[in-house]
């Protein structure tokens, strides 16, 4: 932490991002560019797998399924993460540790636990293959972790502010949008960062609760690999588009991406 | 008087939360409880058979295997990651662009979705063109699929690849927050590395490492996506861990007695870990609220 360049962490990040270029390498070939050889640097770049799943609606709705529905979990997340974690800064409450902790735990269980109860569940209210259905599945795992951040930077918006607020007669919605939420900006990008994060990698639900019309890419990429004369270049483009949203976003939210990791907590 | 009415406001607040998590948590879980209880006729007519599910999961030598098999990648992936996750964490440079470049690109695999690691990890194990593959056998080794050692080997590979990036992140945002005159003390006394590292950053990380330990235990104890892309649960069943053969129970033979008895078993494991982590979280937790 003290010197200015090691080369530990140079070496690492090097070894971690060596897989990500030759990944990119991969979907710059044409198809049977990659025939029987190791290539690390392509002779003849083409962005022809780019366009091909561009042009195609079964690939691109692939992502904009994804999109929408991390987008709604997004939403949803935050709109009743924001008070849960203000009620949890500001209120001492019987069973406030329990339940404070208990969310953490939620965190940990396993996709494939809910798999099985979360189609029955939807089946049942005919949501199978909606974007809302994978929205609120990931709800189980992001509503959590949003709680748990934002938390940390409403703790350190002092209570005068509250109490201010309050003594002027501002009301408690005007309270949130006026008051609260410019304060801890930077802690909702960082909650909903986290929650895209869980919701756009992940793979086992959001293939299993969708068919048709909410298929993400993932399971568009599924079908198109266990094919046996599967098209490698274009499944690497179709990965290398399904890294760009996190990267986008984790260039946006970079100078607050440690403070995200330590879950919203400085000291 | 006032204690209650605060309360009040409280779980008011919370009500929206917990309403969400109602939908999304308690009833899947209700579910599962509902159906290692009982069994099923095409789906729809449920008989109560009280814990023969269990017996029968709990006699199942599969079930074991497969448990064993999860709980030993995971001590593995604990055993690779965290010790390297600190070591590059504590090496990582002070604040600055060249710190900020390095944990956007250590978040890169982080939110590389998981069915993307599998292809990119089965393609680079390829013979031929892998990079994985002729990286090796450049310098003379024959990375193996058929065998279980490498098969292994190929899958904490991956899983370090994909995931040390967190405990590097999670224990580097802590150790930001160390104040530098503590290790301007440390230079004063003549305080060797290790000595600095035990008595001043550890300390530090013991709440953040709880937490990655916990969260790399989880993930990889429930590891599914990238074992059925890479090795579908082979060569043989060396690789069919717990998730591999609680989907297969549940969704493919649509078991959902034995899947139910068998998530519950899983879901009481997951919450023992917990129970254990939980005290260590807690005390460091009253701690920090006083400092």
């Amino acid at each position: 932490m003290t010197r200015r360049f090691a080369v530990t962490p140079a070496v690492f990040v090097i070894l971690v991002m060596i897989p990500i270029y030759w990944l990119v390498t991969i979907s710059l070939q044409g198809r049977g560019g990659l025939s029987g050889k190791l290539v690390l640097f392509p002779a003849h770049p083409t962005l022809q797998n780019f366009t091909f799943i561009m042009s195609d609606p079964d690939w691109y709705l692939g992502y904009v399924n994804a999109l929408v529905y991390v987008t709604i979990n997004v939403i949803i997340s935050m709109l009743v993460a924001v008070p849960a974690a203000y009620a949890f800064s500001r209120y001492r409450f019987a069973g406030r540790r329990g339940l404070f902790f208990g969310l953490l735990m939620l965190r940990m269980m396993v996709p494939a636990i809910l798999l099985v109860p979360f189609v029955q569940i939807f089946s049942a209210v005919n949501l199978i293959d909606t974007h809302i259905a994978v929205a609120i599945a990931h709800c189980f795992f992001t509503v959590p972790l949003a709680i748990w951040i934002l938390e940390g930077f409403i703790s350190e918006v002092p209570r005068e502010v509250d109490e201010s607020a309050a003594i002027d007669g501002y009301g408690v919605i005007s309270f949130f949008r006026y008051f609260l939420l410019p304060q801890i900006a930077t802690g909702i990008a960082v909650a909903a960062f986290f929650c895209f994060m869980f919701s756009w990698v992940e793979f086992l639900l959001s293939n299993a609760l969708t068919t048709i019309y909410a298929k993400p890419f993932g399971g568009i990429m599924t079908r198109a690999g266990s094919v046996m004369s599967a098209n490698i270049p274009l499944l690497a483009a179709a990965g290398v588009l399904g890294l760009i949203p996190g990267v986008l976003l984790a260039i946006v939210v970079r100078h607050h991406l440690a403070r995200g990791f330590s879950l919203g907590r400085v000291a | 008087m006032h204690n209650f009415r605060q309360a009040r406001v409280a779980w008011l607040y919370l009500l929206p939360s917990l309403l969400v998590l109602l939908v999304a948590g308690v009833l899947p879980i209700v579910f599962v409880g509902f159906y290692s209880l009982h069994d099923t006729f095409g789906g729809n007519v449920f008989v109560w058979v009280g814990a023969q599910w269990f017996s029968e999961v709990l006699r199942s030598v599969e079930f074991y295997q497969a448990l064993l098999r999860s709980l030993g990648f995971s001590l593995l992936v604990l055993s690779v990651q965290i010790p390297l996750g600190i070591a590059v964490a504590l090496r990582m440079p002070g604040p600055g662009m060249l710190t900020t470049v390095y944990i956007v690109l250590l978040a890169i695999p982080l939110l590389t979705p998981t069915i993307v690691v599998g292809y990119l990890w089965k393609v680079m194990i390829q013979p031929g063109s892998g990079l994985l593959y002729e990286s090796l056998s450049a310098v003379g080794i024959t990375l193996d699929m058929t065998s279980v050692v490498w098969t292994w080997a190929v899958l904490l590979l991956m899983d370090t690849w994909h995931w040390t990036g967190l405990v590097v992140l999670l224990c580097y945002a802590r150790l930001r927050t160390i104040p530098d005159p503590f290790y301007q003390a440390a230079a004063i006394d003549g305080a060797s590395r290790w000595a600095v590292f035990r008595y001043i950053q550890l300390p530090r990380l013991k709440l953040v490492l709880a937490i990655a330990v916990l969260l790399r235990f989880m993930d990889s104890f429930t590891l599914y996506t990238e074992p059925y892309v890479i090795t579908r649960g082979g060569p043989g069943v060396s690789t069919t861990f717990l998730s591999h053969e609680l989907v297969q129970t549940g969704l493919i033979q649509f078991d959902l007695g034995q899947a139910g008895a068998m998530a519950v078993i899983y879901f009481l494991i997951v919450l023992l870990v917990s129970a254990c982590f939980y005290r260590l979280i807690v005390p460091a937790g009253k701690s920090r609220s006083n400092g």
